[in-house]
């Protein structure tokens, strides 16, 4: 006899009890999807443990990298600094003080070839945060892949490339959202075309919730983001059942648990409804909403960190009990700086107990037919399509965000939120309540202060030694793409290949584009 | 009735993540302050140019991203080649306390790091502006 739950093929409870698949009808894997999309979930398969993870050089990250699939992580999440995220080189002279500050410093193919040294693209799924300058890290990573023979077929990830939850919630942007949406697309196209396993766009509600949205307003804003760019490509014209199938989702996991819960579920079903209502998807992979989850960031407290591996671990089991495909837990430390190698490691054996020990894997959706459950999931659904609604008449989510109709919703729930924190109406352990003078002393994550200077010697370095010519017709012919209606990846491509640096490719496109600066809502 | 403080709040560097930023104007406009918010991605000269334009007793500076270092020196230098030294600067965001201590060396009148209560700040505005001016 086989004791305890670890047995795949028979799960059990402690005491000797079988368990079925799921229990309640309708069974999970049935349309709309709320119990979720696989008929078994986590039996079938557990979700990706994916620790988002960049700092410092791309050669100190790679060591983290290789340290994180040693203890069993199952595939990699990329944290850029904010000069690659701002789409500029180290020696901008507004990068002062933020290279490999809260990422990985990445200028150019040099710097990506480092940071995936030794680590085989066909085996391990890589997601990479990125938005404004996502096409020109995707063309990067395709060309690491060239260099180890990796077919582009094999490529199994994720690009977050999106540049809506941008302007609304985490203010990364480059260039209007109209030329932005069509590099969006440009990524989305090619990589149906011709990268079929990657997911090309990670619809993002983490970033809007980080903001300071209630789950409701994450839901919907992010939900509603999804139709747009699901609108844009069928503009562009790829078939609905060509890409809707890798889009993929992104979710926070807060601290109301069984709000996050349902949270999840009325995704699900809102996407699978409106993918066949709205848009008329027929393959059943287009209505089936996968997402990942990162738990709450903005949760964790500077006051009695270690309670932080409590908040985490709850959160996580939400996103879990919720049916996330792939999950980050952030580390106890991150209140005060990137999480060191201890503090990670903890987070990831968080989930490994909840995967591993638990037993909460066995039964897919075991909170489905629960009467506050199902009542607050119809709740949400009904209270998100309300907003989706709105955002409708205002003509859709891009003149909806010129107006700041997303940013003063978040804006106004965000100040509600701290208001009741302080007023001591919403309790948070340590902050309000059951406080203490001691406090533990963590040992933090220093960045060395010397990369600033590794990296910008490696950049003059690389200008000096590439073929500038190469670089500069490769540049040219991208300014021409970008001013026509072809889609850039192949010339970014070409750039990326002879060298060209983030900074160079981003500054074509803003010539052609121009900035964005948003109006500040209070 | 005392004058009206007036604050900029400004949010330096290439981060983008303002959710503080913001809490913090509205608080302390919501206390009766006159409050001037820069909005993102601003240089240490913006953000001096704007104190003096704005004539404003007070500069908050949020940053999350661990610039810190490499700008808050940068606007306490500016501030005194402009001969506002009298400006009270304070600083919210994510900074580790080595890096508050050496900030207050170089002038900067209080460090609100993250779990500092919204009143502590407004308290510590008013009274600082009012001692200041």
């Amino acid at each position: 006899m086989t004791w305890g739950p670890s047995d795949p093929a028979q799960p059990r409870t402690l005491s000797g009890i079988p368990l079925d698949p799921h229990y309640g009808t309708p069974a999970p894997g049935e349309f709309p999807y709320t119990r979720g999309i696989h008929p078994t979930m986590y039996r079938s398969r557990l979700w990706t443990m994916r620790q988002f993870a960049g700092f410092a050089t791309p050669a100190e990250t790679n060591r983290r990298y290789r340290y994180l699939l040693q203890q069993g992580q199952s595939g990699l999440s990329v944290a850029f600094d904010l000069p690659t995220l701002m789409g500029c080189d180290p020696d901008d002279p507004t990068a002062l003080g933020e290279v490999g500050k809260c990422g990985v410093s990445i200028a150019s193919l040099a710097d990506m070839e480092t940071l995936f040294d030794g680590i085989p693209l066909d085996q391990v799924s890589v997601s990479m945060t990125i938005n404004s300058p996502a096409p020109v890290l995707f063309a990067m990573y395709l060309a690491v892949a060239e260099k180890q023979g990796v077919p582009y077929s094999s490529l199994n990830g994720t690009l977050q490339n999106d540049i809506l939850k941008e302007y609304i919630a985490q203010k990364e942007y480059l260039y209007p959202p109209r030329p932005s949406m069509r590099l969006v697309t440009d990524v989305v196209e090619f990589a149906t075309r011709h990268v079929p396993k990657y997911n090309p766009v990670s619809i993002s509600g983490y970033h809007i919730r980080e903001a300071g949205s209630t789950a409701v307003q994450e839901l919907a804003f992010t939900l509603r983001d999804g139709i747009e760019y699901v609108e844009w490509a069928l503009q562009r014209g790829l078939g609905i059942d060509e890409f809707a199938p890798r889009l993929s989702f992104f979710f926070n996991a807060h601290n109301d648990f069984f709000e996050e819960i349902a949270k999840y579920r009325a995704a699900r079903r809102i996407w699978a409804t409106v993918m066949r209502e709205r848009f008329h998807a027929q393959d059943p992979r287009s209505l089936k909403l996968r997402f990942h989850t990162q738990t709450a960031g903005c949760s964790l407290t500077w006051q009695q960190p270690y309670n932080n591996v409590v908040r985490t671990a709850l959160q996580a089991l939400a996103g879990v009990l919720g049916g996330t495909q792939s999950l980050h837990t952030n580390s106890l430390d991150e209140a005060y700086a990137l999480p060191g190698e201890e503090a990670v490691t903890l987070a990831l054996r968080t989930q490994q107990i909840i995967a591993h020990e638990t037993g909460v894997t066995a039964v897919a959706d075991p909170l489905g037919g629960s009467h506050y459950v199902e009542a607050l999931t119809g709740e949400m659904e009904r209270r998100a399509l309300a907003y989706m609604e709105r955002i409708d008449a205002l003509g859709g989510m891009i003149p909806a965000i010129e107006r700041n109709f997303p940013q003063g919703e978040i804006a106004n729930a965000s100040y509600d939120y701290q208001r009741r924190i302080e007023s001591g109406e919403q309790t948070i352990v340590g902050v309000n309540r059951f406080t203490q003078e001691e406090e533990q002393k963590l040992k933090l994550l220093q960045i060395d202060p010397t990369v600033e200077k590794t990296q910008l010697d490696k950049l003059r370095a690389l200008r000096a030694q590439r073929d500038n010519a190469r670089v500069q017709a490769a540049l040219a012919a991208l300014r021409t793409a970008a001013a026509g209606t072809q889609n850039t990846i192949p010339c970014i491509l070409d750039a990326v290949r002879a060298y060209a640096t983030t900074g160079e490719i981003c500054q074509t496109f803003g010539g052609v584009f121009g900035g964005w600066q948003e109006r500040s809502v209070l | 009735m005392d004058p009206m403080i007036r604050v900029l709040v400004a949010k330096p560097g290439l981060d983008g993540h303002d959710r503080g930023a913001k809490i913090i104007a509205r608080a302390l406009r919501d206390a009766g302050m006159e409050v001037i918010y820069t909005g993102l991605r601003q240089t240490p000269e913006m953000i001096v140019n704007a104190a003096l334009q704005e004539d404003v007793q007070v500069i908050g500076l949020s940053i999350l991203s661990g610039a810190h270092n490499a700008i808050v020196p940068r606007v306490m230098d500016l501030l005194k080649e402009k001969e506002m030294d009298d400006v009270l600067v304070v600083v919210g965001g994510i900074i580790p306390d080595e890096d508050a201590a050496n900030l207050k060396k170089l002038g900067v009148a209080a460090v609100f790091q993250p779990g500092a209560a919204l009143e502590e700040v407004v308290a510590f505005v008013k009274s600082a502006a009012r001692v200041a001016s």
